[in-house]
């Protein structure tokens, strides 16, 4: 590998192999993805602000409650941390790039064509997808529209893309560490990221295999999902969650690393027990394979099976109390600052506490038949999902962005940034506890006028929250052009790490002959 | 490892810029776009002169098809001319490895699935348990038996009479290709292919043993072999589906039975098929290019293992589709 640094202009990005490069792809996919399927949250609270049909019809309704679950899944949260995996590991762990760079760059390429399909599908007779994000069947077959078959082939080139991808993060991990940097000397992140990339590898397959199986059903008369031919609809819903379980720790062990990297940075000690932290975040993943059918409580399994998955479930929050506790007591007596990554961090383990204990008690089976499907359970989820996920990249963006552009991020407008999108949060998703609880279903336009104020309250608080992500736009592109320019390679005093031994901006190529690690 | 300086380690292979991926993405898309356009029956462009989708996906699948060719030609050049090191040698293996146990879950899926309809579905259709409280409502009359040659819907008198949704008619087959009894075992087809690939299995381990001695002509003869079983072994499996299309009523179509036995079978046979490709093109880069070496053959033990796979799937299914 010579010297070289990028190439110029647009076939840079087409043809690069530079795990930098495509990390900046990813992150800046995922960005964009977020803005659009913010979008869509937008009508559907611009919808619900207040009762009655105003905006949109419900049909339209579904198709935005599909599309901005799916989009914000699969296009957003998920190559938001991939983008950040192919920046921060082969930095982390002193490789030169990752394992396998031409298949990273066509995990990468795969997604932009895939989601302009999905979203062209809103504009393709019948409709876009309206099944809601988790398409279960007979609404995705028997009754779907015909732009199922391009949202089928869509998830199998996400799955492709997803596969690949962590293929190659399992090989990087694997192979490509520095000499010295034994398993458990590596970073957090990963340390998450690792597992993570073994979940996806694990159920992405099985993805593909739901989704063949609807494409059967749709368009070649087989009955797996069809109890006529003697199949179940049920069945899909066991093989979907097999899948959809495992993807939400998917979504949050990235985060989880993240924020297991930067509360020490800003506590200014190590991680507390971090051999503690792997066991647990290993245990997660293993105890992620036998809970699916907490999902779906209410469609009638045998007493024995609710048991079985309610037992399992509450287990989870074992491992991971463990890793709440570890990050309070990290911070317990250290020499604190709030930098904005760490208020993010910050405002990651309190709130996704509340989604995790809200998760408990949607865990037992008794009290799940009242809050199933409801407002409670979108709460619920948006909890971990946006105080989880995004707080937690959002938290990753300021924390490297100083490394990656070699100019420094605004404070001000920083620290703006997580106070509007912490009380447009809660602002938005509080209420929904409430309404969840009084019984508002989810995936619906319209309600009963008790729950306009809450409803109401709600839209607000969105709105705020979607005008805070423009911000933070506003300010990571601001830095790139005009930010102060930075040259320490350690940004923050009390980073620990091998990203912060190389030059800042760090340059194209790090690492390509490998540092000794004490 | 600590023990390491380093100068110990080889510079790994970053490939500068390559156009492989984008032709990889973009022919694979237009691919499963055009395969979604044909399912659809959707066309494109001015009435009179629409572009049929077939044409889409054809075109989609030539160009991957071919970009995955340069792809692995690719790499075998740069492992030939030197570029790869032991630690990226290393990263290929790790890949194929991980690669195979993804196969493995998608199988699993399709597995679980025959299990749950098997042990579970099909006794509540026929009013089993708690769960089965809707037969009397739904499919009165259906009794469960597996393989299940009368659905739920014949036991009614067809989908006229069904009160749920129409998802079409999902009549039971003639006959099954389950275990006939060992009277008839002669005839069974699934017992051969059964017999020839596992037959392939091993031939194709004497072939690595032989490649490890540098044994170029046990090599090529016993890979050769291998590749002509996992041939017979797909014609058999069209004499299969051809004799249950024509003779045992036996159709996609044919209730959950049909369904879980062409859909696992199919999807065997279809990776039978890419692991034979994959070992004859190992074959011909052997007997033509003489490549291969006792300490590098890569492509030889990717193909092999996967072969090795597709093997153990079939022991599966013939456990679970034919005989249980």
């Amino acid at each position: 590998m010579g010297a070289h640094g990028p190439a110029k202009g647009l076939m840079r990005w087409v043809t690069t192999t530079n795990h930098k490069d495509i990390g900046t792809m990813y992150l800046w996919f995922s960005f964009a993805m977020f803005i659009l399927g913010g979008a869509f949250a937008m009508i559907i609270r611009a919808e619900l602000f207040q009762p009655g049909l105003q905006i949109v019809e419900p049909e339209f309704f579904n198709q935005m409650t599909t599309m901005h679950g799916l989009v914000m899944v699969f296009g957003a949260i998920m190559p938001s941390f991939v983008g950040l995996a192919n920046w921060m590991i082969p930095m982390m762990i002193g490789a030169p790039d990752m394992a396998l760079p031409r298949m990273n760059n066509l995990s990468f390429w795969i997604l932009p064509p895939t989601f302009a399909l999905l979203a062209s599908t809103l504009f393709m007779e019948g409709g876009a997808p309206n099944f809601g994000w988790t398409f279960y069947a007979p609404l995705s077959t028997t009754y779907a529209p015909d732009t199922v078959t391009f949202f089928i082939f869509g998830v199998h080139l996400m799955g492709a893309s997803s596969i690949m991808g962590s293929i190659n993060i399992i090989a990087t991990v694997v192979n490509m560490r520095a000499p010295g940097m034994t398993y458990m000397k590596m970073p957090m992140f990963v340390w998450t990221w690792l597992i993570t990339a073994f979940l996806l590898v694990a159920v992405m397959p099985v993805l593909a295999g739901a989704v063949t199986m609807m494409l059967m059903d749709v368009h070649f008369g087989t009955s797996f999902f069809s109890a006529a031919g003697g199949g179940d609809p049920v069945l899909f819903q066991h093989i979907f969650w097999f899948f959809g379980h495992p993807e939400v720790y998917i979504i949050i062990l990235p985060a989880f690393g993240v924020v297991s990297q930067i509360i020490p940075t800003f506590s200014r000690k190590p991680l507390f027990g971090y051999d503690s932290m792997v066991y647990a975040t290993a245990s997660i993943a293993f105890l992620s394979f036998i809970v699916w059918a907490h999902h779906m409580y209410t469609v009638g399994m045998p007493i024995a099976g609710e048991l079985f998955f309610m037992y399992a479930t509450m287990l989870i929050a074992v491992p991971t109390g463990v890793k709440v506790f570890n990050w309070i007591t990290t911070m317990w007596k250290g020499a604190m600052t709030f930098e904005t990554p760490m208020l993010f961090c910050i405002g990651f383990v309190f709130l996704f506490t509340v989604g995790g204990f809200t998760g408990v008690m949607l865990s037992l089976a008794p009290a799940d038949f009242q809050y199933h499907d409801s407002y409670f359970v979108v709460a619920h989820f948006h909890y971990v999902m946006v105080a989880g996920a995004v707080f937690s990249m959002s938290a990753a963006v300021y924390y490297w962005l100083p490394k990656w552009c070699g100019k420094m991020y605004d404070e001000t407008m920083g620290k703006a940034h997580f106070w509007i999108s912490f009380i447009g949060f809660n602002l938005t998703f509080f209420p929904q506890h409430f309404l969840g609880l009084a019984g508002m279903p989810r995936r619906i336009p319209d309600y009963a006028l008790q729950f306009t104020d809450f409803n109401t309250m709600s839209s607000i608080g969105a709105f705020i929250y979607g005008a805070s992500q423009i911000l933070f736009l506003f300010n990571v592109i601001r830095t790139i052009v005009a930010g102060k320019p930075t040259s320490e390679e350690k940004t923050w005093d009390g980073a620990e790490g091998l990203e912060w031994t190389v030059p800042t901006p760090a340059p194209y190529h790090t690492f390509t002959t490998p540092p000794d690690v004490k | 490892m600590a023990g390491h300086s380093n100068t110990d380690y080889e510079t790994y292979y970053v490939p500068e810029q390559s156009k492989l991926a984008i032709w990889a993405s973009l022919t694979l898309f237009t691919t499963l776009f055009g395969a979604a356009s044909v399912l659809n029956d959707q066309t494109f462009g001015e009435p009179g002169q629409e572009t049929n989708s077939w044409f889409i996906f054809l075109v989609g699948l030539v160009l991957f098809l071919a970009t995955l060719f340069v792809w692995f030609r690719q790499t075998i050049i740069e492992n030939r001319a030197g570029m790869n090191s032991s630690q990226l040698k290393h990263s290929y293996v790790i890949g194929m490895q991980w690669f195979i146990f993804s196969e493995v879950m998608f199988f699993a899926a399709f597995f679980g699935a025959l299990w749950y309809v098997r042990n579970l579905a099909g006794p509540w259709l026929a009013g089993e348990g708690e769960a089965g409280r809707m037969n009397d409502l739904l499919w009165p009359g259906f009794e469960y038996t597996w393989p299940m040659m009368e659905t739920p819907q014949d036991a009614i008198g067809g989908v006229g009479n069904q009160i749920t949704a129409n998802n079409g008619v999902m009549t039971g087959p003639e006959r099954n290709l389950s275990f006939p009894g060992w009277s008839n075992v002669g005839h069974w087809l699934p017992l051969y292919n059964t017999i020839i690939l596992i037959t392939s299995s091993v031939t194709a381990h004497i072939a690595h043993l032989a490649l490890l001695k540098g044994n170029r002509k046990g090599q090529n003869l016993w890979l050769g072999i291998t590749v002509a079983l996992g041939l017979a072994f797909v014609y058999l499996q069209y004499l299969e589906y051809h004799e249950a299309y024509v003779e045992y009523g036996l159709f996609l179509n044919s209730g959950i039975y049909g369904t879980t036995f062409f859909m696992l079978t199919g999807f065997h046979g279809f990776h039978v098929c890419m692991g034979a490709i994959m070992l004859l093109v190992q074959w011909l880069r052997s007997t033509r290019s003489s490549h291969f070496t006792p300490e590098d053959h890569f492509g030889f033990e990717a193909s092999s293992w996967y072969w090795h796979f597709v093997d153990v799937v079939w022991v599966g299914l013939f456990l679970f589709v034919y005989i249980l």
